[in-house]
């Protein structure tokens, strides 16, 4: 039977090829037509350490890095032994005898990754090394690897023919010293060439990509894992007349910069990951009060302080939502996949605009760091909104009445002063008891503007249903996948739109018996809000610091249900 | 506020510098608006938190752009609101707690950027509205209430800082001169960088230093202003460092570097060398 996808976990020393080999795979096998999914997880440090990759390769959309690996790619001892048990049965393990040898496994055949490579005059091609070991574990057609290669390495240089001449040979001596073991994993079936152009990128890149179609002026950011990327990609490409992309020197300068920026009358943005969106508290208070446009990307990864840099988690939505002293709930945008962040950083600088307030836009080091193929976006079909914008004579009161009014351009008739403390309709600041409700309530009503009617839903008659949220959306769907053909009776509920959710969902969810959310996170934050609603919520948490297996949401996800049928059978 | 806003219920206390220091600003905006014919609205000034920052909504006549914002970020705020719009004429306001203290990790940079905005620091030496706590600029051993037993630090002095740090026009004044201050502070506006206009602001509540900064010929005390000499080389920064030898607060313009670039003069030569990508072009860097 031919294999409908194939999973293999590249493991070793940072710079051994780890990255490379995975990427390139990926990249092989998207350019053939195959869909593609890689994973990477890294070490907090600049050169070496332990990594891991993981690349997916199927004829269908791939939802999750997969959870357990047909082929380990061990580059030297240390990952053979931790990643050995990550191999299911039936799998292979390559590991590069040029570093290391192993006694008799029967599941393992060695392949002199570096002398190989070293061989073709290239030291660089040790990935091509691996990959053409990999291709013929799986019998994918030469030719495949060969258009990768050709295509990647052109570049008009007069040493390209050299190149590509060296990265041939090193997948053809990975394939024949693989196909000399005896070793095969199965037959991958032919690629299901997917309709329409396609990309390949990671879900940073597809954010940065995204604020730009939704016509991001200003981006001012720090560096700090997993968010840096962005800063990079705005610090290139965030240029011309008009725009202006810049490093400060704290996420507190980052988050006051952009506030001046928004009050200016620019789209503005930055992204930073835990500790900096703690030091982002107080100027998200003031962009909440003085009523400034903005968006702030928190990049999730792992525990509180410094935490787990480099490790995926989703225990950032009580701080997204509420991120500051006072009465504040900030509008939150969680997505769940690389496509969903070019269309939710849209989605945000939208909101940023119609609300003229800061919005939240969740991700995670999951999807910063995956790169995975999706349909190119059409930006003819892209809807880009802009703030309501004051345009008439001084003397304005900006902050008039109990919900959104127009917002004047500095540079324009309508002066007034944005004000971080309670302040009239002028702008001025005020104690009086009634102005306090006013604005606080002109404040809380303008959410209402973000409120969509947008969400997945399938089976919605049953009464248990799953609704994962943010980057668990991929191993949940599979998991969903996989307990449809079980016969488990449940329902399917998704959104990224966390606050406010979808009104017409919120009163859906309320019907059912339980409503079971899979996060990455201890103390089930997600679902912990959904029960303040009055959402019979039951979280699924997970705190490792690495995302959902498919294979262990199958088995909670029907335990809860399971215990749920008997209790519904016994009421 | 243009007129009496009854709501509006803060007040400085009678004799506050900081009354001189609005007036001075109101003027130097009003001759850049007579100068220029560019409209108040052109004009954007952000303050911090203390009594200083009030002055943003006690401006009187045609009224500027406000952003009152939280403390000690002014700088910052006011670097989104510059490089957003090079085009406005960019004020902060900020007092020595504001600035020196819980802002202090902010001037670094914009003098690193010679960013092109102009700042008013009203220095009374102690946080007034919190009721009278040491600042960085209060003496060593002063009584406050946070230093029952004297203070334990050294004084700052800010004016040191500011030349050690590049920013490129740094400026003393004096409250109680309106008008010699509106000069400076209109100078500090046509400069083409970061410019600080470092202010004496006494605070008749808590650190009242009228009768030290102006002096008392009748009680023999001489006085701690001194205005900078005309010959002094206000382009010199070693002559800038060696006017500060002196004791006592000088009035006028101590430092002045014109040639330097300001960070929106920068950005813009570097634009003129990067051609940008659409965003259709951008995507189909990662199409295969």
């Amino acid at each position: 039977m031919q294999m409908p996808d194939f999973v293999v976990r590249f493991a070793g020393e940072g710079g051994q090829g780890v990255v490379t080999s995975a990427e390139g795979l990926a990249q092989a096998a998207t350019q053939v037509g195959y869909h593609a999914l890689t994973f990477a997880t890294f070490p907090s440090q600049i050169l070496g350490g332990p990594t891991w990759t993981q690349s997916r390769i199927s004829t269908t959309p791939v939802l999750s890095p997969g959870d357990a690996a047909d082929v380990l790619v061990a580059f030297n001892r240390e990952a053979y032994d931790s990643h050995k048990d990550e191999v299911r049965e039936g799998g292979v393990i390559i590991y590069n005898s040029s570093d290391f040898q192993l006694e008799e496994d029967p599941q393992s055949v060695g392949l002199a990754i570096d002398d190989l490579a070293k061989s073709t005059g290239n030291a660089r091609a040790a990935n091509m090394v691996v990959i053409g070991a990999l291709a013929h574990l799986v019998n994918m057609p030469q030719i495949y690897l060969e258009e990768f290669v050709t295509k990647r390495f052109r570049r008009g240089r007069a040493e390209d023919e050299q190149i590509i001449t060296s990265n041939i040979a090193a997948l053809t001596l990975g394939r024949e010293q693989i196909a000399s073991s005896g070793f095969v994993v199965g037959e991958l079936a032919p690629p299901l060439i997917p309709e329409g152009k396609q990309l390949l990128l990671k879900g940073n890149e597809a954010l940065s990509l995204g604020a730009l179609a939704a016509g991001l002026d200003l981006y001012v950011g720090y560096p700090i894992s997993p968010a840096t990327t962005i800063l990079v990609f705005m610090e290139r490409n965030l240029v011309g007349p008009g725009k202006f992309a810049y490093q400060v020197s704290s996420e507190i300068e980052s988050i006051t910069a952009i506030l001046g920026a928004g009050f200016a009358g620019k789209k503005a943005m930055t992204a930073t990951a835990g500790p900096g969106f703690s030091l982002m508290s107080e100027g998200l208070g003031l962009a909440w009060m003085a009523e400034i446009p903005l968006v702030v990307v928190d990049v999730q990864r792992g525990g509180p302080a410094t935490g787990l840099p480099t490790k995926t988690e989703q225990s950032d939505l009580m701080a997204c939502m509420f991120p500051a002293h006072g009465d504040v709930k900030l509008p939150v945008i969680a997505v769940g996949s690389v496509e969903e962040c070019f269309y939710g950083a849209i989605k945000a600088l939208n909101w940023a605009e119609r609300y003229q307030g800061p919005v939240i836009l969740m991700t995670e080091m999951s999807l910063a760091e995956r790169a995975q193929n999706i349909p190119k976006p059409d930006l003819s079909r892209v809807l880009v909104e802009h703030r309501q914008v004051y345009q008439g004579h001084n003397g304005y009161h900006r902050y008039q009445g109990y919900e959104l009014s127009p917002m004047p351009i500095p540079g324009n008739p309508g002066a007034y002063v944005a004000n971080g403390s309670e302040h009239d309709e002028m702008g001025d600041t005020t104690h009086l008891p009634s102005r306090h409700v006013q604005m606080t309530e002109r404040r809380f009503s303008k959410i209402k503007l973000l409120e969509e009617n947008e969400y997945e839903r399938e089976n919605p008659q049953e009464s248990i249903v799953l609704m994962p949220w943010g980057g668990s959306k991929g191993p949940a769907r599979e998991a969903y996948n996989v307990l449809m053909e079980q016969g488990l009776g449940i329902g399917w509920y998704y959104t990224m739109f966390l606050n406010p959710v979808p009104p017409r969902m919120l009163e859906e969810l309320k019907q059912k018996e339980v409503v079971i959310v899979p996060e990455l996170n201890y103390q089930g934050q997600f679902a912990s809000i959904l029960r303040s609603y009055g959402v019979r919520a039951q979280a699924i948490t997970q705190y490792t610091g690495l995302p959902f297996k498919v294979s262990d949401l199958v088995k909670r996800v029907t335990e809860i249900t399971r215990s749920q049928q008997k209790e519904m059978v016994r009421a | 506020m243009s007129k009496k806003n009854e709501e509006y219920d803060f007040k400085w206390c009678p004799g506050c510098g900081d009354f001189g220091v609005r007036r001075a600003l109101e003027f130097a905006m009003i001759d850049r608006l007579e100068e220029t014919g560019l409209p108040m609205e052109n004009n954007v000034v952000v303050a911090g938190i203390g009594c200083s920052g009030n002055l943003v909504h006690l401006l009187e006549g045609p009224q500027p752009y406000g952003f009152h914002g939280i403390h000690g970020r002014g700088l910052p705020i006011a670097f989104g609101v510059k490089m957003a719009r090079p085009e406005l004429n960019v004020v902060v306001v900020a007092g020595d707690g504001d600035f020196l203290s819980i802002g202090g990790e902010h001037l670094a940079p914009q003098a690193a950027r010679n960013l092109n905005i102009c700042a008013v620091i009203m220095d009374n030496g102690v946080y007034g509205l919190t009721k009278g706590q040491s600042s960085p600029t209060t003496a060593l051993g002063q009584i406050t209430s946070s230093t029952p037993y004297g203070k334990l630090e050294s004084a700052l002095n800010p004016l040191e800082l500011y030349l050690t740090l590049g920013v490129s026009f740094v400026a003393s004044g004096f409250s109680g001169q309106p008008r010699l201050l509106a000069n400076l502070i209109k100078q500090g506006m046509d400069h083409p960088g970061f410019a600080i206009i470092h202010v004496q602001s006494p605070c008749t509540t808590y650190n009242d230093t009228y009768e030290a900064l102006k002096g008392n010929a009748k009680k023999g005390i001489e006085p701690l202003l001194w205005e900078v000499p005309g010959e002094h080389d206000s382009s010199s920064r070693s002559a800038a460092f060696e006017s500060l030898h002196r004791p006592g607060v000088p009035v006028g313009v101590i430092y002045r570097d014109t040639a330097r670039p300001s960070l929106e003069q920068r950005l813009a030569e570097t634009h003129k060398k990067v051609a940008p990508k659409t965003v259709e072009q951008l995507m189909d860097t990662f199409a295969f």
